[in-house]
C-alpha cells in the first residue's frame, strides 16, 4: 500500500474508528482505571507508548513472520513493550504505578493493541504504522481522559487531583475543586459509573455523527425534481 | 392500527394499565398513612417531590424520544414508581436525593431501556439502590418512630421538615430524632442475648411483635397487598413464595435468642421493606418472571437473597438488592418454566428446537 493517507489515519484513530467508542476494544482498562483524571492520563500514556512501539516493531517484521505464527509473535512484541512501560513507570512514577497496579501489565491483553497490530501494522510500512498507533492511542487516551474527568467530577467533586503522581512538583497545584464540601456521588466512582459514563459518551458520539450526517445530506443535494404522481393524501415534496 | 372494524358488541376487559396502576397507588394508602403516623410529615414531602420529579423527567424524556407525552403520562406508571421511591426513601432526606433517585429510576432504568414494558429492572429499586450505594449517610438517616421518642423529642413540624428537605437547616437537627431501624439494631448487636437486646433497645421494648412502628407499617402494606390480591392485580405466587422462603430461612437460623441467633421470622417479616417488597415491588409485571411456576421460583429466590444479605451482608435491609439480582435472572427463569400450551400434553422445553414443519 503506497497511497497511505495520513489524514484518514488520524481521523480514523481519533473519531471515526475510535478504539474505545466505536470498536469498543480495551474496555477493561477503560472501565477499571478511569476513576480520576490522573489514573486515566497515566494509563492513556502507557497505552500510547505500547501501541506506537508495537506497531512499529510489528511493521518491521511484517515480511519475516508467516501468517501461521503471527499472533504469538505480535503478543511477544506487545508484552515486551508493556514490560518496558511497566519498568519505566516503576522508575519514574512509582506511586501511580502502585495505584494502576495490575492494569499496566494488562495492557498486553488490550485488544485494541493486538487489533491494530494485526489489522494495520502487519500490512503497512513503518511510518504509517507508527502514525496509526499514535492516533489510535491518542483516541483511546482521550476517551479515557473524558471518562476519568466526568467520573472524578461527579464522584469526588474535583478535577486533576493528585496530578503530582504523574507530573511531579508541577502537578501539585493543579487540583481544581469544583464543589466545596462535596459528599461525593459514589456511584460515579464505583464500577457502574464507568459503564454509565462510557455509555453516555458513545451515545453522544452517535448523536453528533447523526447530526453531521443529516446536515451533510441536507447541504449536499438540492431537492431533485420528482415526477408528479397521482396522490390523494399528503403533499408532494 | 389496521384492525378491522367489527360491528358486534364486544366485551372490553375491565383492566388496562391505567386502572391497574391506579389500584396499586390506592393500595399504598394505608402504608403511607401509617408511615406518616410514625415518622411525621416527611413521607408526604417525599411523595410529593418524587411524584413531581418523576412526572417531569418522564415527560421530558418522552419528548426527547418523540413519543406521545400525554398518552404515557396518563398510564400512571411513572406515578407508581414515584410512590414506591417516595415510601422507600427516608423521610426528611434532602430534595436532591429524591431528584437523583427519580432521574435514575425514570430516566435511566425505565426510559433508556425503552419505556414502560421494556425495563428489565424495577425502576424504583434502581433509583433506590443508586442512592443507597452513593449516599450512605443520607440514606440511612431514618427518624425513630414517634412511639419510642422521649418526652423531650418530637418529630419535626412542617416548617422544620421543609427546611430540612431544602437544606436550610443542618441535618444535625435530625440527629435528635433518628435511630436505628429494627433490622439495623439487631445487626449491630454483637454480644447481647436477644432478650437483653430487646430490653435495652426502645425500638424492641415498645414493640408488640417485631419492631416499634415498623411492624404496623408492614401490616399496613400487607393489607394493601391483600387488597391488590383480592382485586386480582397479581397472583399470589411471588409474594407468598418470597415470604415463605424468608420465613423458612429465618426459622432455620433462629435459635431462640442467643447472641449469635438470627432475627426471628416475625422480625424479618414485619421489619424493613419486607411487605412493601413482597406485594408492591416483586409483583411488578414487567421485571418479574411471567409464569406462575416462574414466579414461585422468582419470589422464593428473592426471599433467600434478602435473608442472606440481611444476616451476613453489609446492609441491614436487602429487598432492593435482592429484587434487582432476581430481575437479572427473570428472563432465565422464564426460559426454563414455559407453561404448557393448550392442546399439548407437555410443556415445551425452552432448549427444544422448534420444528416448524411438524405443526400439529
Amino acid at each position: 500500500m503506497s497511497d497511505v493517507n495520513y489524514a484518514d489515519i488520524t481521523k480514523n484513530g481519533l473519531w471515526k474508528n475510535n478504539p474505545a467508542l466505536v470498536q469498543l476494544l480495551g474496555l477493561c482498562p477503560l472501565l477499571a482505571v478511569s476513576g480520576s483524571v490522573v489514573n486515566a492520563l497515566g494509563l492513556g500514556l502507557a497505552t500510547i507508548l505500547v501501541l506506537v512501539g508495537s506497531n512499529i516493531a510489528v511493521s518491521m517484521i511484517r515480511n519475516a513472520v508467516t501468517d501461521a505464527i503471527r499472533l504469538p509473535a505480535f503478543v511477544m512484541i506487545i508484552a515486551s513493550f508493556t514490560t518496558c512501560t511497566e519498568l519505566l513507570m516503576k522508575a519514574f512514577t512509582y506511586e501511580l504505578y502502585q495505584i494502576l497496579g495490575i492494569f499496566i501489565a494488562l495492557i498486553v491483553t488490550n485488544c485494541a493493541i493486538l487489533g491494530r497490530a494485526d489489522a494495520f501494522a502487519s500490512k503497512n510500512k513503518i511510518l504509517p504504522s507508527a502514525i496509526d498507533g499514535l492516533m489510535m492511542g491518542v483516541g483511546f487516551a482521550l476517551v479515557l481522559l473524558a471518562v476519568g474527568a466526568v467520573r472524578e467530577a461527579l464522584g469526588s467533586g474535583t478535577l486533576f487531583a493528585n496530578m503530582h503522581l504523574l507530573l511531579g512538583e508541577m502537578g501539585k497545584g493543579m487540583t481544581i475543586t469544583l464543589i466545596d464540601d462535596y459528599s461525593g456521588f459514589l456511584v460515579a466512582i464505583l464500577p457502574p459509573g464507568a459503564f454509565l459514563v462510557t455509555g453516555f459518551l458513545i451515545a453522544l458520539k452517535n448523536v453528533i455523527d447523526q447530526y453531521r450526517e443529516e446536515k451533510a445530506k441536507a447541504n449536499a443535494q438540492p431537492v431533485e425534481k420528482v415526477s408528479r404522481r397521482v396522490r390523494t393524501t399528503g403533499t408532494i415534496q | 392500527m389496521a384492525l378491522i372494524k367489527q360491528s358486534s358488541p364486544h366485551t372490553r376487559g375491565q383492566t388496562d394499565t391505567t386502572k391497574i396502576m391506579q389500584t396499586v397507588i390506592l393500595a399504598t394508602i394505608p402504608g403511607i398513612l401509617t408511615l406518616t403516623y410514625f415518622f411525621g410529615i416527611g413521607t408526604f414531602i417525599n411523595l410529593i417531590l418524587a411524584s413531581a420529579f418523576c412526572l417531569i423527567i418522564e415527560a421530558s424524556v418522552l419528548k426527547v424520544r418523540r413519543r406521545p407525552v400525554g398518552f404515557f403520562l396518563k398510564d400512571y406508571s411513572a406515578l407508581v414508581t414515584a410512590v414506591l421511591l417516595g415510601v422507600a426513601l427516608p423521610p426528611y432526606c434532602p430534595w436532591w436525593i429524591i431528584f437523583i433517585g427519580s432521574l435514575f429510576a425514570i430516566g435511566i432504568a425505565k426510559q433508556l431501556y425503552g419505556g414502560l414494558g421494556y425495563n428489565p429492572f424495577n425502576p424504583a429499586m434502581v433509583g433506590y439502590v443508586v442512592l443507597l450505594i452513593s449516599f450512605p449517610v443520607e440514606m440511612t438517616r431514618w427518624p425513630a418512630p414517634t412511639s419510642i421518642l422521649t418526652d423531650s423529642q418530637s418529630l419535626p413540624g412542617l416548617t422544620d421538615a421543609l427546611s430540612l428537605v431544602f437544606g436550610f437547616a443542618s441535618p444535625v437537627l435530625l440527629d435528635g430524632y433518628t435511630g436505628a431501624t429494627p433490622l439495623d439494631a439487631f445487626k449491630q448487636n454483637t454480644g447481647l442475648m436477644a432478650d437483653n437486646l430487646y430490653a435495652s433497645q426502645a425500638i424492641f421494648r415498645e414493640a408488640h411483635f417485631a419492631g416499634a412502628g415498623w411492624e404496623w407499617v408492614n401490616v399496613a402494606f400487607l393489607l394493601g397487598g391483600l387488597f391488590l390480591l383480592y382485586r386480582k392485580v397479581f397472583t399470589w405466587h411471588a409474594p407468598i413464595a418470597m415470604l415463605a422462603s424468608l420465613g423458612f430461612c429465618a426459622l432455620i437460623f433462629y435459635d431462640g435468642g442467643s447472641n449469635t441467633s438470627g432475627a426471628s421470622p416475625l422480625l424479618h417479616w414485619f421489619s424493613g421493606a419486607t411487605m412493601l417488597g413482597a406485594f408492591f415491588i416483586i409483583t411488578d409485571p414487567v421485571s418479574s418472571a411471567v409464569s406462575n411456576k416462574g414466579r414461585l421460583i422468582y419470589g422464593g429466590c428473592i426471599g433467600i437473597i434478602i435473608y442472606v444479605i440481611r444476616q451476613w451482608g453489609n446492609y441491614p435491609d436487602a429487598v432492593a438488592f435482592a429484587v434487582l439480582l432476581m430481575n437479572f435472572a427473570a428472563p432465565f427463569i422464564d426460559y426454563y418454566t414455559l407453561p404448557r400450551t393448550y392442546g399439548h400434553t407437555q410443556s415445551r422445553r425452552a432448549t427444544d428446537k422448534i420444528d416448524t414443519s411438524q405443526r400439529r
